[in-house]
């Protein structure tokens, strides 16, 4: 649906997106995770006509990016929410979605069912006749996204759409997406907002001017070191050490009265090490997996740019 | 291109003048003012001194009614402001670019919406002018005054490209400035060449008859060819995605 091959925009001399290749799925949500100033801005707006690409290539649905006859057929079947929402404050809800909807090319019909429908699923139709500017930064949001769906399109592009909003309100947008996903529809989410991206995204790339990482989530936390077993004992002896030593070939870390063991199969190996420890007259508090997660990957790859 | 979709950004523009006063007091009230203040003082005058000779009146009826040109221009450039430093401002563009519009098309649009308020407040400004004009003249004249053929240059070449050069320097002042009144404010600096012409009227250096007209708008074509060439330029959704300040 998205495809995207070695992308590079350069403003002067500066790259802002370098060598990024990707590809979205029909159906998937693709979180694109990044600092401020990594690029995610700059590839949602080439990916929607907005800016042209410097070198590369990306397709929409097969249609190129870079073609002038292919722009407007792309900007027909996408949604773009922007990182500042844009509204028209001195007009009302409904009169905002309804401007879109004209130059989306929807019918009056269309554009009215589309309306009801949209602002009824984000709990805001009995606000439709209220000016905009009288909103607050979660309903202006809301707005935004239904604007960005007025047409119903294939492909949606988020650009930071939960920043700033209380919790509340993220998590309403937050479950409108996983909605949205339901029905379908492709979701490009810029984010840097880790949890975010672990609860809805299928797909994830870490972006810092390069695509640095891609995977599942999952994928991206267990590309850090696998799993790792933690075992809190009473006291760590050298006899503990060097039976567990003679049990495993594997890293054995020790931290106070902790032990932490690199375990590749946790359902057959822990009782084993446990056995081991207790043998070697060791007193096991408790045990534990320790698992890295989305934020270590994040930090790790962003990191090392 | 769709003109209907330049209609739409130009309507959804109406609505949003509707809700600003001052574009309100701009567009309303100065041709109104104008065009019963300038009769008056024509009247006024002519009950203080017994009449006004009437081979004075034609210089300073026509003079008198360039003003409008430069009322024209001056209302045009408080409209382009709002409605595409208004955009700008309030970061609507970028989702106005990503619809299926072409650039062409928003920018005709902004234009429509700056020029069409502008030109029809001043047509009711000339007319209201010209009926009063003639109703406190016909004694002094002896005829109507108006209409003629120097009002006619006046009100339907001279004031449509004043206008239109008002939107194009709103559309270029609009890719360096980020606020409405400052652009207001450059853009009001339109008028000083408009100033300099009644001026030249009023003191008899320059009759503002249809020759002369004619050559104002010819060399106010050529401004305007020029100003839309750069306009275009700086219209361009890279432009204003990538360098609009």
């Amino acid at each position: 649906m998205i495809d995207a091959v070695n992308l590079t925009r350069k403003f002067g001399d500066v790259k802002a997106v370098d060598n990024v290749t990707f590809h979205v799925e029909k159906g998937e949500i693709f979180g694109f995770l990044g600092p401020n100033g990594a690029g995610k801005t700059t590839t949602v707006r080439m990916l929607s006509c907005l800016i042209s690409k410097t070198s590369g290539e990306a397709h929409i649905a097969d249609y190129d990016v870079s073609k002038d006859k292919d722009s407007l057929k792309i900007r027909k079947i996408i949604g773009l929410v922007p990182d500042n929402v844009g509204l028209y404050g001195e007009l009302s809800a409904y009169k905002n979605l309804d401007f879109y909807g004209k130059l989306y090319e929807c019918s009056k019909s269309q554009r009215k069912e589309n309306i009801e429908r949209l602002l009824g699923m984000l709990g805001i139709w009995d606000k439709r006749d209220v000016l905009v500017g009288t909103f607050s930064k979660g309903m202006k949001q809301k707005i935004a996204i239904a604007r960005a769906l007025i047409h119903d399109p294939e492909i949606l592009f988020l650009d930071e759409p939960t920043v700033n909003l209380d919790p509340e309100s993220s998590k309403i947008v937050r479950d409108f997406i996983l909605e949205l996903k339901k029905e379908k529809k492709t979701i490009f989410l810029n984010t840097h907002n880790l949890d975010e991206a672990q609860r809805i995204c299928d797909k994830i790339g870490i972006l810092n001017t390069k695509l640095k990482v891609i995977g599942t989530p999952k994928e991206l936390e267990e590309s850090l070191w696998g799993k790792k077993t933690v075992i809190q004992l009473e006291q760590v002896t050298d006899s503990i050490l060097t039976a567990l030593g003679s049990l495993i070939n594997r890293r054995i870390v020790r931290e106070e009265n902790r032990i932490i063991i690199d375990v590749v199969n946790p359902e057959i190996e822990n009782p084993e090490i446990v056995n081991a420890i207790v043998g070697a007259g060791g007193h096991v508090q408790y045990v534990t997996e320790l698992s890295p997660t989305l934020e270590d990957a994040y930090l790790k790859f962003v990191g090392k740019s | 291109m769709k003109l209907w979709k330049s209609w739409v950004i130009a309507t959804k523009d109406f609505s949003i003048f509707r809700k600003k006063k001052s574009v309100i007091y701009s567009v309303v009230l100065l041709p109104l003012l104008f065009s019963i203040g300038l009769p008056l003082t024509i009247g006024v005058s002519g009950s203080a001194s017994g009449t006004i000779p009437s081979s004075v009146l034609p210089p300073i009826l026509n003079a008198f009614l360039f003003f409008f040109v430069i009322l024209a221009a001056s209302i045009t450039t408080v409209i382009a402001s709002y409605s595409l430093i208004g955009e700008k401002v309030q970061k609507s563009i970028e989702p106005l670019l990503a619809t299926p519009t072409t650039d062409g098309e928003i920018l005709l649009g902004k234009c429509f919406a700056s020029f069409l308020p502008s030109i029809v407040a001043i047509y009711i400004g000339f007319i209201i002018f010209m009926v009063l004009i003639d109703k406190i003249t016909y004694n002094s004249l002896g005829y109507f005054f108006f209409p003629n053929w120097d009002m006619a240059v006046m009100m339907f070449v001279v004031t449509p490209l004043a206008c239109l050069l008002s939107v194009e320097l709103g559309v270029i002042l609009s890719a360096r400035v980020n606020d409405v009144r400052t652009a207001q404010q450059l853009g009001q600096l339109i008028i000083i060449p408009f100033f300099g012409i009644y001026i030249l009227s009023e003191i008899g250096y320059i009759a503002l008859h249809v020759n002369n007209l004619l050559i104002i708008s010819a060399i106010l074509l050529t401004v305007d060819l020029i100003l839309f060439y750069i306009s275009t330029l700086t219209f361009n959704r890279e432009e204003i995605l990538t360098n609009w300040q």
